[in-house]
């Protein structure tokens, strides 16, 4: 995908069975569809084919610990929840990847590799956060010394049709990290849904080339001034109702100080390491390697799989793993998203969807540590001075 | 095949992963369980050149693939060089290879060294049980060159006699006046006449010039806090030591997050850190 300034004079107004042609010009460029499908009462991405199989009048309940979907009868609106458990890096970056297999001929062995991915993703109703997840992706896997082959030609052939946020969830706080409720490019085509019982639109916006030809046959109506207002009323009070807020100011500074400083057991009691945070995080890229052979010992397959740091034998090392507490682990994994990230990568690792609040069986709150951290770091600060009177 | 890796497309794209075959040439033991492998590409062509302090992943057919540093001499880039522990799953493979056997190769990767930057100053090299193996490079290159260096200083320590790498070796060196070696071991067995204790205690023993010394230090990271605390009571400023730090890695390239320790990739940003970048982190429980 290209990533050019949106043109602000494309943008559109499109019916909702008017997508359906959208759809069909997507397919004929030859994409793969995946979006968004009510599966398991889950809001998940997955391949798609029509209009038909987005969920329609769906809402979802997401508190920590907690995620429900509600159907309702007479809602007809396509977007009116916000993200589940799957993000795009599922399909960029999957959960297991063979890379290569080694074949044993006559004493001799070959390598052969995995072939670059030559399938067309168009990702469809993707939510900012998701986006800007993207873009973090892609400086981990395309933006350093060495790059992920298999990630950068599977990217190169995104199409993206993204929608913003009009109902934020119960722990979301996209806006706190700067990435939505309204996606600020890096798309090719991106929706915005009005619903209301009296009417049902959705504006277009336009953000590459590749978008404005994709809707060629399908809507060329310009968005009326009035139409734009009320669509960004929505974006405009879908800010003021993010369920969460993770307070920024000098987070960095604030994680590497709290990672000697001050205790972390209440936290690492609570925790049961059970690597749900970093599955559902759009970000995490953690992996491990497995290497398994057929019976006959002539073929070798190695394949990278998804793995967490909260895994025991993640930092395991001859003698030992050096982060063997949960603590150490949740220590670890949100100084790593929140400060180390800067470092490494010139962002935060974090765009503030609350899947890992969401999917937390027991329900921590990233929002709620920092909170907990500052606190604990001001009174280890106040003792200290304390004692020095 | 058009998938099959061919020596000269090494640059392709999706070859990072992707290790390069070698053959086993020999297989020396150093001790009861230590060994030096001498490999050569399978392709005819030369190894990758490497610079002293990095390493390679290593993959046992089937079995896995470990971080393993270059023991070899960097001047002599006709063979690849590596001396492994067995310790495990992965090294005993790799300890069972034959002469002619197959084994994956890719690197070299990390930092090296700072053998330029240490021109013109003393040398101290610590090195604890197998981490001598990561600075045996230090010390061809060192002794090819040794003119360009004052004093130059290793001192080496292991658990017992029987487990010294590189005996022939290190009695060469010791034989020579322009390098001095100490040893000593943690336990003495007979008929053992050398130094016994750990290896900070032989720090106040050798002379160098703290504000014109450069320290490289490779072993347990107890041992390393440990010589740094020596190594700073004798005056060596803080930004003259350079430690080389483990940690699990299963991509050596920063693409697996497995090496972290607090904003660092161990394989990218190290192995071997300027004892300042790392400091902190070290002293910090479960980094
Ligand atoms: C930069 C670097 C350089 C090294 N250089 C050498 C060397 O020159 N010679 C040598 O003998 N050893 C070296 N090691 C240590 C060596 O990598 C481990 O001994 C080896 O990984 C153990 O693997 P295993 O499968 O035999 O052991 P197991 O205990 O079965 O380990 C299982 C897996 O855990 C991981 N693991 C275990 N221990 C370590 C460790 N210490 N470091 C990293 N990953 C580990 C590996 O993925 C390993 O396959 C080095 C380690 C690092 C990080
Ligand atoms: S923080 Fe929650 S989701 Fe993450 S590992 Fe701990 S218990 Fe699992
Ligand atoms: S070993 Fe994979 S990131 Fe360092």
């Amino acid at each position: 995908m290209n990533q050019e300034k949106p043109d602000t004079n494309n943008i559109f107004v499109i019916k909702k069975d008017s997508l359906a042609g959208l759809f069909e010009n997507i397919t004929k460029a030859g994409y793969e569809m995946i979006g968004p499908k009510l599966k398991d009462g889950t809001i998940c991405l997955d391949k798609i084919t029509s209009l038909d199989d987005l969920p329609v009048g769906i809402t979802d309940n997401q508190e920590p610990a907690q995620y429900r979907t509600k159907q309702s009868k007479s809602d007809t609106s396509l977007f009116s929840y916000v993200v589940g458990p799957h993000s795009p890096k599922r399909y960029v970056f999957p959960p297991r990847h063979q890379l290569w297999q080694i074949n044993r001929v006559n004493g001799d062995q070959q390598i052969i590799a995995q072939p670059l991915p030559k399938t067309k993703l168009a990702f469809i109703g993707i939510r900012p956060c998701d986006l800007a997840a993207l873009k973090i992706t892609d400086r981990v896997f395309k933006g350093g010394k060495y790059t992920d082959a298999h990630y950068t030609e599977g990217r190169a052939n995104n199409f993206i049709l993204a929608v913003n946020c009009v109902k934020p969830g119960g722990t979301c706080f996209c806006t706190s990290v700067g990435t939505g409720p309204k996606a600020k490019g890096d798309f090719d085509l991106c929706l915005t849904e009005v619903y209301s019982e009296a009417e049902h639109f959705f504006i277009l916006e336009t953000g590459t080339k590749l978008g404005s030809k994709m809707i060629s046959g399908v809507t060329t109506k310009p968005a009326s001034k009035a139409k734009l207002k009320q669509a960004d009323k929505l974006l405009k009070a879908a800010e003021k109702n993010m369920g969460r807020q993770l307070e920024t100011d000098n987070l960095q500074q604030l994680i590497y100080d709290g990672a000697n400083r001050v205790n972390w057991e209440e936290v690492g009691l609570k925790c049961l390491s059970c690597t749900n945070c970093t599955m559902v995080c759009p970000t995490c890229f953690c992996t491990s390697l497995e290497d398994t052979t057929d019976l006959r010992g002539t073929t070798a397959v190695r394949t990278r799989v998804w793995d967490s740091c909260f895994n025991e034998d993640y930092s395991y090392m001859h003698g030992g793993n050096v982060r063997s507490s949960s603590r150490a682990r949740y220590r670890h994994w949100i100084s790593h998203k929140l400060a180390g990230w800067v470092d490494q990568f010139g962002t935060l690792g974090c765009v503030g969807c609350g899947r890992c609040i969401t999917w937390c069986p027991v329900g921590i709150d990233i929002t709620e540590e920092v909170v907990s951290l500052k606190k604990r770091i001001a009174t280890k600060k106040a003792e200290a001075t304390a004692k020095e009177r | 095949m058009e998938n099959v890796i061919s020596p000269t497309k090494q640059s392709e794209p999706h070859s990072e992963m992707t290790p390069r075959l070698h053959t086993v040439q020999s297989l020396t033991h150093e001790t009861r369980d230590t060994f030096t492998i001498e490999l050569t590409p399978t392709d005819g062509g030369k190894p990758n050149r490497f610079a002293p302090g990095q390493f390679n992943m290593l993959y046992a057919f089937g079995v896995g693939e470990v971080p393993i540093s270059i023991s070899g001499d960097p001047d002599k880039p006709d063979r690849l060089i590596h001396t492994i522990r067995e310790v495990g799953t992965v090294t005993k493979a790799l300890a069972h290879l034959r002469v002619g056997s197959t084994i994956g190769v890719r690197g070299p990767y990390g930092t090296p060294w700072p053998i330029d930057k240490a021109k013109g100053n003393d040398l101290v090299i610590i090195a604890g049980g197998i981490g001598l193996a990561p600075l045996r490079p230090v010390l061809y290159s060192i002794l090819s060159d040794r003119r360009k260096y004052g004093q130059v200083v290793l001192l080496y320590g292991t658990r017992s006699p029987s487990e010294l790498l590189f005996r022939k070796e290190l009695q060469k060196w010791r034989a020579r006046f322009d390098l001095e070696v100490k040893i000593t071991v943690d336990r003495a067995v007979d008929p053992w006449q050398g130094n016994v204790g750990v290896v900070t205690t032989l720090i106040p023993r050798v002379s160098f010039d703290p504000d014109q010394t450069t320290a490289m230090l490779c072993g347990p990271e107890v041992m390393m806090r440990f010589s740094i605390m020596e190594l700073r009571k004798s005056g060596i400023p803080e930004e003259n030591l350079f430690v080389s730090m483990e940690r699990n890695m299963k991509c050596g390239c920063g693409l697996c997050g497995h090496c972290q320790c607090g904003p660092l990739f161990v394989c990218q940003d190290g192995p071997v850190f300027p004892y300042p970048q790392v400091k902190k982190l070290m002293n910090i429980r479960e980094m």
